[in-house]
């Protein structure tokens, strides 16, 4: 890889830290940013016909459908598709690398067991065993973030599972051991800071799976349930404006895509950086 | 080889039965009545209990559970609560449209996929590559439902090129399938690409070369047959994903597909329906995995020593 390329690279991955950073900071300052209250329903904030505004001054970027300001909607909003997607995926790389873990350390009858467990799961298409779950609880934002990481820890938990088991071959673990280094200290001491980085990794990469999972089950109307705004019920609500004011949709859609796009680059580019297997096939 | 096929296909039996109980158990604690849902709100609790005990509903989980496995193979995928038909004839009724739909996508997506990864494989680190790179990252972070209102919005609602949704003709099918194409030739063409320059750095292309054979032959020929080996083993893993994405691109264009029936069947809690396409699904699933693990010696012959 050219020094250039690896500049650029780095150039995208500070490019999407800092759009990352935008995004939490608005989160999370949501009351001071946002103009307006997200769920306050202007009378002047729709057409004499009813139907929503496109942008002025007064709405930057436009009403919805109930005549509500779509800016402030999508900061509050924000709030909600972060919240979600990095609670999802926190459960799911806690519970993939834990599930990985044991059953890489064990490996034997248990461990082939657990691979089996994983195996079935890879079976079920995601979304729809989602949408299964989503369905079949009556979701809060806690169980929407629970049944997207129902759904994501197998992968982590798979590489995981490999990484852990092509470490414990290795002879340095051998060496520890030979010492008299106990299991737990061999786990604690040799083998965890050698995952630590394709965690990392993953933990990155995964949260635009999350974020994207939320967006969609929201989007079906079986995720996060109105009022409360998120990136995806903003364009399950309004889609059906979809043609007369395509901003109601379309803008959310780009936050959507812009917050996914910004953690896969910033995981792609830490995989570059970390896992020395990757480096030069790019 | 014989014992390797044996043994994946009594691997794939297993994952099934334990999709069936999975699949089973999760909807068994649906906290949704179906008996209730059937009976209408004004029933009596006898009616209820009347239509539980029918539906077999109030048994014990195992029995209940073997009954369906029962009837399962013999094909019998249980009864719609709401439309009164048996699940396996709605099944096979919204069958073709899927199975249309999957086969366009899969191959749009094989065509872009491949053709941009080869490109960017043989243009490294160019503006050309550098492009399509960025544009694949898009692909795999864009959600299909935003895919498929954009592609509806400009090319039904704007230019009027197609139709706004339903099934049919050519051109109903034209828009579902780039959606869902385009997105998953973000995945081809990233592996084809890396794959492709593992290749292009080994002896035997340099072997060619120095043969004085022309570069579009090495690539196509010499590279390609080896370099398209990962993909084979992709095709069964896109599979299981293209289900997931049928749901919500079928729901979008209206197309009636069996992603529309599960759709239909979740907002309604018709628990048949929902366990008969997630089982469909799951079948594709594992069919798709081990066809290209059953294929991977005959496209690889290195594979069958080993």
């Amino acid at each position: 890889m050219s020094t250039l390329k690896r500049l650029i690279k780095r150039k995208i991955a500070l490019f999407s830290f800092i759009v990352i950073l935008l995004i939490v900071s608005a989160a999370i300052f949501a009351p001071l940013i946002a103009p307006y209250d997200p769920s306050k329903q202007f009378t002047e904030g729709l057409t004499l016909q009813g139907a929503p505004l496109p942008p002025s001054s007064q709405f930057p970027i436009g009403t919805d459908l109930l005549g509500r300001d779509l800016l402030s909607r999508l900061i509050y909003g924000a709030r909600t598709s972060l919240f979600i997607g990095l609670l999802a995926n926190g459960f799911a790389v806690v519970l993939g690398t834990f599930i990985g873990i044991v059953a890489g350390f064990l490996r034997g009858r248990t461990g082939s067991i657990i691979m089996r467990f994983t195996d079935l799961m890879m079976a079920f298409p995601a979304l729809l065993l989602a949408i299964t779950l989503a369905a079949i609880f009556s979701p809060s934002l806690f169980i929407v973030a629970l049944v997207i990481a129902m759904v994501n820890w197998v992968q982590i938990a798979r590489v995981i599972y490999t990484q852990t088991i092509s470490i414990s071959e290795k002879e340095f673990i051998e060496a520890a051991r030979s010492l008299g280094a106990t299991n737990s200290r061999i786990l604690r001491k040799h083998i965890l800071p050698h995952l630590a980085p394709i965690v990392m990794v993953w933990a990155t990469l995964g949260i635009s799976t999350t974020v994207l999972l939320e967006a969609t089950l929201s989007f079906l109307g079986i995720g996060v349930r109105p009022p409360t705004p998120s990136w995806g019920n903003i364009i399950f609500e309004n889609q059906t404006y979809f043609s007369s004011a395509p901003w109601l949709v379309f803008i959310p859609g780009f936050a959507i895509i812009l917050l996914a796009l910004a953690f896969n680059f910033l995981g792609d580019a830490l995989r570059d950086e970390l896992d020395p297997t990757q480096r030069g096939r790019r | 080889m014989k014992i390797y096929i044996l043994r994946r296909l009594i691997q794939s039996f297993f994952i099934l039965i334990g999709v069936t109980f999975i699949t089973f158990l999760l909807l068994y604690i649906l906290p949704a009545d179906p008996a209730r849902q059937i009976a209408g709100r004004s029933a009596t609790p006898e009616a209820v209990a009347n239509i539980r005990a029918q539906l077999g509903l109030d048994q014990p989980l195992f029995v209940q559970y073997w009954h369906y496995l029962i009837n399962l193979f013999q094909g019998d995928f249980g009864r719609s609560y709401l439309q009164k038909t048996d699940v396996a004839e709605l099944i096979q009724s919204r069958l073709t449209p899927t199975l249309i739909l999957m086969f366009s996508a899969i191959f749009i997506e094989l065509l872009f996929g491949l053709a941009a990864g080869i490109y960017s494989a043989t243009k490294r680190g160019k503006t050309g590559d550098k492009s399509i790179m960025v544009l694949s990252f898009i692909g795999v972070s864009s959600p299909q439902f935003i895919a498929a209102i954009l592609v509806l919005y400009i090319f039904a609602v704007k230019l009027h090129w197609f139709p706004i949704g339903g099934y049919g003709t050519f051109a109903h099918l034209v828009l579902p399938a780039l959606t869902l194409g385009i997105l998953g030739s973000g995945w081809y063409s990233r592996v084809m690409r890396s794959s492709m320059i593992d290749i292009l750095r080994q002896d035997y292309i340099r072997t060619a070369r120095a043969k004085g054979a022309r570069e579009n032959r090495v690539i196509f020929v010499h590279a390609f047959r080896n370099a398209v080996l990962p993909i084979v083993a992709m095709i069964g893993i896109d599979i299981g994903i293209f289900m997931s994405g049928i749901v919500v691109v079928e729901s979008v264009f209206g197309w009636p597909g069996i992603g529309q029936l599960a759709w239909q069947a979740i907002q309604r809690v018709d628990i048949p329906i929902i366990m008969g396409v997630t089982l469909v699904s799951a079948i594709a699933i594992v069919i798709g995995n081990l066809v290209a693990d059953l294929l991977a010696p005959f496209v690889d012959p290195r594979i069958k020593n080993s």
